[in-house]
């Protein structure tokens, strides 16, 4: 029998990784089932990459929405599966998978810790963070000399700070940290920038009183410094000129940026971001743990948000098999049961 | 068909034939070959960014500006960086040759 469960630890039924689409629906296909779900994500909103690289898109190929946003598309699955009240687990990355006797066991960069018979993969191209530049040894000074986000304009006062990227982030920080900071460095590749046209012109005014200076066209190269403390920045114009900047601080703003993680060493098979299953039921290797939406594999795959909802379908009534091995499935269409509504 | 020749970061290269009217991503994706393409086409990441050979590269289509905005979000640019989920492959394009950038 199970062994003593650690205090703090959650339980529930299915665990599933992945706040995107196909992870929200698939709460709904277990809640149908009445199958109790966590979901963790590493982005601290709903929606994976629906919200993090297009949420003003249209998507014209979801059956019976002729037309809405990617964020609209996240709005109407939240209310979808409101009533099965699925526990969120938000801004942190599930980092082990281990089994526990008859469960698995996640683990989160929170350290929160999840005990679910079934685990449901729906972790899309992987967990999205901060885009990165690859800069050998960034990561010795990220946090406290390398920022991907400003918490606090007065930590740079006096500084020596420069900013990468040509969107809104970049120029909007420049902006606004002109009259906080000691110098100001503005990075782009390209005289153009993403950003609304009175906040370039405004980046421009400042550039031109000397209190932002603009280093075009120029990229990051790299970044010197004791492994502590930041000494300056290399930028490269895209022919490869060196250019030398003093700098206390670097401020990246690149967007964001998927990495698949820990999911590659969790004996899942995983090739190129893709791990694969039985597409009948999104079975993995391991037993109980399902791969549903883009991150799951099998030939012909067509990775479509409408293909990770039949997905999210089949691996609910597969987990149903793992969590109630004892009870027969009775199965009822949404019209005839309606949508039952179990407190968590 | 036409061959498309993709230099891996590793220095290897693969001469790949190519159904005219595919991107050179889905030539990419259906070969294995390793890159994200994170958004499958749709224009929304610059995680198929390769760079294609100089003497190839003005035989392209410019990138529109809306490659543009995402190529700023690439890193180690080149004068010739695209993102190849906007290059169609044609009989034109037969010999191109284009080197993948690291995944991560």
């Amino acid at each position: 029998m199970s062994t003593q469960i650690p205090s703090g630890t959650e339980v529930t039924d299915v665990a599933i990784i992945g706040a995107g689409p196909v992870g929200l629906f698939a709460v709904f296909e277990c809640g149908m089932l009445q199958l109790r779900c966590h979901v963790i994500d590493a982005l601290p909103a709903l929606g994976g990459q629906c919200v993090a690289l297009y949420p003003e898109k249209p998507i014209y190929d979801i059956p019976a929405a002729p037309e809405l946003t990617a964020s609209e598309l996240i709005a109407r699955l939240q209310q979808q599966i409101a009533p099965f009240q699925p526990r969120f687990h938000l801004d942190q990355q599930v980092t082990e998978l281990q089994r526990r006797d008859d469960t698995w066991e996640l683990t989160t960069s929170r350290g929160t810790r999840i005990r679910a018979r079934a685990v449901m993969i729906a972790a899309g191209v992987g967990a999205f963070g901060p885009n990165r530049p690859p800069l050998p040894g960034i990561e010795q000074y990220e946090g406290h000399c390398v920022h991907y986000l400003v918490a606090e304009r007065e930590r740079f006062r006096g500084q020596r700070l420069v900013i990468a990227g040509g969107g809104d982030s970049a120029v909007d920080w420049a902006i606004a940290l002109a009259d906080v900071a000691a110098e100001i460095h503005v990075i782009h590749r390209r005289e153009q920038f993403r950003a609304a046209p009175e906040t370039s012109a405004r980046l421009h005014e400042l550039a031109a009183t000397g209190k932002i200076q603009l280093v075009i066209p120029y990229q990051l190269a790299g970044l010197e410094g004791d492994g502590e403390r930041l000494a300056a920045v290399v930028v490269k114009t895209l022919k490869g000129e060196a250019r030398r900047i003093p700098a206390d601080h670097l401020l990246a703003f690149f967007g964001l940026a998927s990495k698949l993680g820990p999911i590659n060493d969790w004996g899942l098979g995983a090739h190129n971001g893709v791990i694969p299953v039985d597409p009948s039921t999104g079975a993995t290797s391991m037993p109980g743990v399902f791969a549903i939406g883009d991150i799951a594999g099998y030939p012909r795959k067509l990775k479509l948000i409408l293909t990770g909802f039949a997905e999210a379908a089949h691996a609910a009534h597969a987990a149903h098999a793992v969590v109630h091995p004892d009870r027969a499935l009775h199965f009822e269409h949404s019209t005839t049961a309606g949508v039952p509504i179990r407190a968590s | 068909m036409p061959v498309i020749h993709f230099v891996t970061t590793s220095g290897e290269t693969l001469a790949l034939a190519a159904e005219n009217g595919r991107s050179i991503m889905e030539v990419a994706k259906a070969n294995d070959l390793p890159m994200l393409a994170a958004c499958g086409g749709a224009l929304a990441c610059a995680t198929c960014h390769v760079i294609v050979d100089e003497d190839w590269y003005d035989r392209l289509d410019p990138p529109s500006e809306d490659e543009e905005d995402l190529l700023d979000t690439a890193h180690g640019l080149t004068p010739t960086s695209r993102l190849c989920c906007q290059i169609r492959v044609s009989d034109a394009l037969d010999g191109i040759r284009v080197t993948l950038t690291p995944m991560d």
